[in-house]
């Protein structure tokens, strides 16, 4: 339904169209993902951002098929033109790791902690090149670990997950993704769970990792800081939907729906003298039985009562690749950043305020 | 790990001796064998030959005292006095004990194998009616009293046998008293015919329990982020659940069968009292029920070494099986 | 002060109150009864075993026979007079019946409540002081743990004379430990929590902490191991009269019964199977609640419905 993408039809590496996941539980059907789309082309770098349960992670992992047998996915994923939902489990399994690869949250559970870091690269390596002799693998997962950073990797290669740090577990992850020079990367949330002296070297692994195999990236986080300076394009996501997308620049400077700018209110700024941080009150809506109406509608200072009924579709807000979900994307449209950060930096009643003012004027096009 | 192993063995000992004397002083107030003597006797013993007994069993002596020899004794060799006349503790035991060991080994062996089976199986298929249909029956043998299923085992057995005229499922004693044609084949034939049942009956309540056991550990492995990983990583379904989720999802259960020995050894002693075996459960039915001291802790003491025993041998299967865990 | 423990679900109002605990217990009882009640088999099997508790120890007073009474019937199978039939000395099987359902209940519940009892306090106390207080404890608890219960109870009770709460007192002075270990690794992590902290910076003393905070705290866990105690209990007592070593005659329990009847499952076979049938429904019923309970204790553990 709504991709984002570049225009053109060939090049696009993963094109997710419509997703759609909901698990049914006791209590009824939580509608985690709700008709989620993005196109990535090869050796791109998409961010998707959002809180946490906001159908992130949910998302990857439809796209990898790694959901649970009870979810309920719908949509379309297609990688190199082939489309996956649907496909064997074979068939995704030649895929997984060789294709897209992917890179899990917490480095402390993601490695099996019987077997050492070597013999889980060349897993993974002879997995997908059946003719490698052991001994060639070694030596592959040897120099993966170099690549990623490991000191003394030839040492290393025999070490247990419980030898390594956090931050060395994390490599070693990075190192099993790149291993099969995959097409699409998916780092879900890489540092999240890291010390933030850590994060950036972990960060510049991936970095490294992606030059070397020349990978799409897929990067899911919540922190805006780091989609800024490691990805082309941004995808908000807020209860199971992108709420809005577009290049870092227009998420940045221009955002167009006010949950992105909440977002962005709480992200420290060294360029800003202000010290207050601005928290978006309240917490994101249950998936399940969610009401009618924008979900956000009972966070956001620019409330009018259309927003307790109406839904607001994924439309363009400004120029073509920059979209946004809200009724009055084009209210915001046309006013620097600076008006916009020094509303929120206040706090949410100036937003409101200044939503009033500017509600009867007419929205220009965005010609950013 | 050979440091570890000998520190192991070495806190043991005190442990015993600990847990022996605890119940050294239970068992010598469990009862009063010089009246029982006096009492049950025809015609009633003398006085003198009262006095006698009591001397011979050191049942006038502090209850300290008599455990201070018996303990030392012990190490040489000497289980004590029992009320029997004549009957050597020492010898008794360990001929009753290589009956018993057969029946608890074949039993845990069973158990393990067939729970380990059945667990997997039902976390494979989680919610689906071969898993229900497991669960509910490892609930049902839990609730089970091992002697009345024993019981119904037994008849069983004799209905089978009467069916095909055969003889071969034994329910009384380890062995036939007496064979016709006395060739080894036979007498093989003879004690795995008489080792079918109660081979059965002991299992059941452990193969319930490891099921449950292994069914949990299972699913919890599965859930698990390195398990999704290796799916990420391209592996195959049936590649990952051997490799990465059986082989980490069996290492607490090396614990849980080894903490379980004492339960099994309880069951073993129903068991034995209903196929009527001449093991260790005899052994201690007898000297509960004629205030044996000697006898009673002589059971007591060989079914504490094995316990401790498995213990130790869990912990060290436990980190020749998890890198994590290193002894030194 | 209410914010200290909030569980319950955004958005639920509660009356204020001036006391922590009144509000975590009201909305955490509510929620564990919510996920109870959706527990089928849970709510069946607890159904079932009030029925059987209300029949054994009501039952008797109603029924025209009584246990020790011989009737002029012998070996007769069951019927409209005699609904379990009768033994051959004539006694009748449903009295009888009624009667060491009882004396197993009896039993099993008060080994569930004394080892409870012992062990929660045992355990609570060894968690809450830890250090060198602590290490003592759990090596006593240890030591209790390494005694096969089963081969214990039957030297001990050997001399019990068939009284049922000694019997009850032997079993329950070996199951405790069991508990003890539950309640102190369960105490272990709740004291670091900030109402520990809230109520000793008050001035609460030691006592107060343990009995009005951490044991009521500790209650999913304590309720869980006391019904699988029940189950235990009557399984340990059951096979103790069996041997010969528990409940004696006049008196009588399930075990008992199912022991005399043993060389009868051929010619009596009611007298065998329904005692039998008695500890199995009351053990069967006991694990399902049990489990329904640590689900409902336990939320981390989600169904999925099919």
């Amino acid at each position: 339904m709504t991709v984002i993408g570049k225009g053109e039809e060939s090049g696009a590496v993963l094109e997710v169209e419509d997703l759609s996941v909901e698990f049914p539980t006791e209590d009824g059907i939580v509608r985690a993902v709700r008709g989620v789309g993005y196109r990535l082309d090869r050796g791109d770098s998409l961010g998707i951002v959002g809180e946490s349960g906001s159908g992130k992670s949910v998302t990857a992992l439809a796209v990898m098929g790694l959901l649970p047998a009870t979810a309920r996915v719908r949509g379309s994923v297609r990688f190199e033109g082939t489309e996956l939902l649907g496909l064997s489990d074979a068939r995704l399994s030649d895929l997984r790791g060789s294709g897209i690869a992917m890179i899990f949250q917490d480095p402390m559970t993601s490695l099996n902690p019987v077997y050492s870091v070597g013999y889980q690269i060349a897993e993974t390596l002879r997995r997908h090149n059946p003719g490698l002799k052991s001994r060639q693998a070694r030596e592959r997962a040897v120099d993966l670990l170099g690549t990623v950073g490991i000191p003394s990797p030839e040492r290393r290669v025999d070490s247990y997950p419980h030898e390594l740090s956090g931050g060395m577990r994390q490599r070693v992850v990075i190192a099993i993704a790149m291993a099969n020079d995959p097409d699409v990367i998916i780092a879900d949330e890489p540092t999240t769970a890291l010390d933030v002296t850590v994060q950036a070297q972990i960060l510049d692994a991936l970095e490294t990792a992606r030059a070397e195999t020349g990978a799409a990236l897929v990067l899911i986080t919540h922190d805006l800081g780091v989609v800024a300076g490691h990805c082309d394009r941004v995808g908000v996501m807020y209860a199971g939907r992108m709420v809005e997308t577009g290049s870092v620049e227009d998420i940045f400077y221009t955002p167009r729906m006010p949950y992105t700018l909440g977002l962005l209110g709480s992200l420290p700024r060294l360029d800003r003298e202000e010290e207050r941080l601005t928290p978006i009150t309240g917490s994101p809506p249950s998936l399940l039985n969610l009401p009618p109406g924008c979900p956000f509608a009972p966070r956001c200072p620019m409330r009018r009562d259309v927003c307790d009924n109406t839904e607001p579709a994924l439309r363009k807000a400004g120029h073509e690749l920059h979209l946004s979900a809200c009724h009055f994307a084009d209210e915001l449209a046309g006013t620097g950043a600076a008006e916009v950060f020094d509303a929120i930096g206040a706090d949410s009643e100036a937003l409101a305020r200044f939503a009033d003012t500017t509600a009867p004027t007419n929205a220009e096009e965005d010609t950013v | 790990m050979l440091a570890y192993t000998v520190r192991r063995i070495l806190v043991s000992i005190p442990v015993l001796i600990a847990s022996t004397f605890i119940v050294f002083l239970v068992v010598v107030n469990a009862g009063d064998p010089v009246a029982n003597f006096a009492t049950s006797r025809q015609p009633p013993p003398s006085k003198a030959a009262v006095a006698a007994f009591a001397r011979h069993i050191h049942a006038n002596e502090p209850a300290v005292q008599r455990y201070w020899n018996w303990i030392t004794g012990v190490l040489h060799g000497d289980w004590g006095p029992s009320v029997q006349p004549n009957l050597d503790i020492g010898h008794d035991l360990f001929t009753r004990f290589r009956v018993t060991v057969t029946l608890v080994a074949s039993a845990m062996i069973i158990a393990l194998v067939l729970a380990v089976i059945f667990g997997v199986f039902s976390a494979l298929r989680q919610y689906s009616a071969a898993d229900y249909t497991i669960t509910f029956f490892g609930f049902l043998f839990l609730a089970m009293p091992v002697f009345w299923f024993a019981v119904l085992l037994k008849q069983a057995g004799i209905w089978f046998n009467e069916q095909t005229g055969s003889q071969f499922l034994g329910t009384i004693g380890e062995k036939s008293p007496y064979l016709p044609v006395d060739t080894t084949w036979n007498e093989f034939t003879d004690r795995i015919g008489h080792l079918v049942l109660p081979t059965i009956t002991l299992a059941l309540v452990s193969f319930a329990s490891w099921t449950r056991y292994t069914r949990a550990s299972m699913l919890e492995v599965m859930g698990s982020d390195y398990v999704r990983l290796a799916r990420a990583k391209g592996l195959r379904r049936g590649t990952v659940m051997v490799r990465h989720a059986l082989r980490t999802a069996l290492i607490p259960l090396a614990t849980v069968t080894a903490l379980d020995v004492a339960i099994i050894l309880g069951g073993a002693v129903i068991t034995e009292t209903i196929f009527q075996w001449h093991g260790m459960g005899e052994m201690l039915v007898q000297s509960a029920s004629t205030v044996d001291v000697y006898r009673t802790m002589a059971w007591l003491l060989l079914s504490a070494v094995v316990v401790i025993g498995f213990n130790l041998v869990a912990d060290l299967l436990y980190a020749v099986l998890d890198p994590r865990i290193r002894y030194d | 002060m209410t914010d200290i423990e909030a569980p319950g679900s955004a958005g639920t109002q509660l009356p204020p109150s001036d006391h922590e605990f009144t509000v975590r217990q009201r909305s955490q009882t509510r929620l564990v009864l919510r996920r109870f009640l959706r527990h089928r088999a849970a709510m069946v099997s607890l159904v079932v075993f009030v029925l059987i508790l209300l029949w054994a120890f009501i039952g008797p007073h109603l029924w025209h026979y009584s246990y020790r009474k011989y009737t002029p019937d012998n070996s007769q199978p069951p019927s409209w007079k005699h609904p379990f039939g009768t033994d051959s000395s004539g006694y009748d099987a449903y009295a009888q019946v009624m009667r060491g359902t009882q004396t197993s209940l009896k039993i099993a519940i008060l080994i569930a409540l004394g080892s409870t009892f012992v062990g929660a306090v045992w355990g609570a106390v060894a968690g809450f002081y830890r250090g060198f207080v602590d290490a003592v404890m759990m090596r006593v608890a240890d030591l209790v743990l390494t005694l096969p219960l089963f081969a214990i109870a039957l030297v001990i009770s050997s001399r019990s004379g068939g009284s049922w709460y000694w019997i009850a007192a032997v079993i329950a002075g070996l199951t405790w430990a069991y508990v003890s270990r539950v309640v102190r690794s369960t105490v272990l992590s709740l004291r670091e929590k900030e109402f520990v902290e809230a109520a000793k910076a008050l001035g609460a003393s030691d006592a107060r902490i343990i009995f009005r905070h951490l044991l009521p705290n500790s209650l999913g866990p304590i309720i869980v191991n006391a019904t699988v105690l029940v189950a235990t209990g009557i399984l340990t007592e059951t096979a103790l009269s069996f041997v010969g070593f528990g409940v004696q005659p006049p008196d009588t329990s399930l075990g008992l019964l199912v022991s005399q009847a043993q060389t009868a499952v051929d010619t009596r076979p009611w007298l065998f199977y329904i005692p039998g049938a008695f500890i199995i429904a009351i053990a069967l019923t006991i694990n399902f609640i049990g489990d329904g309970l640590r689900d409902a204790f336990d939320p981390r553990q989600q169904r999925v419905r099919q």
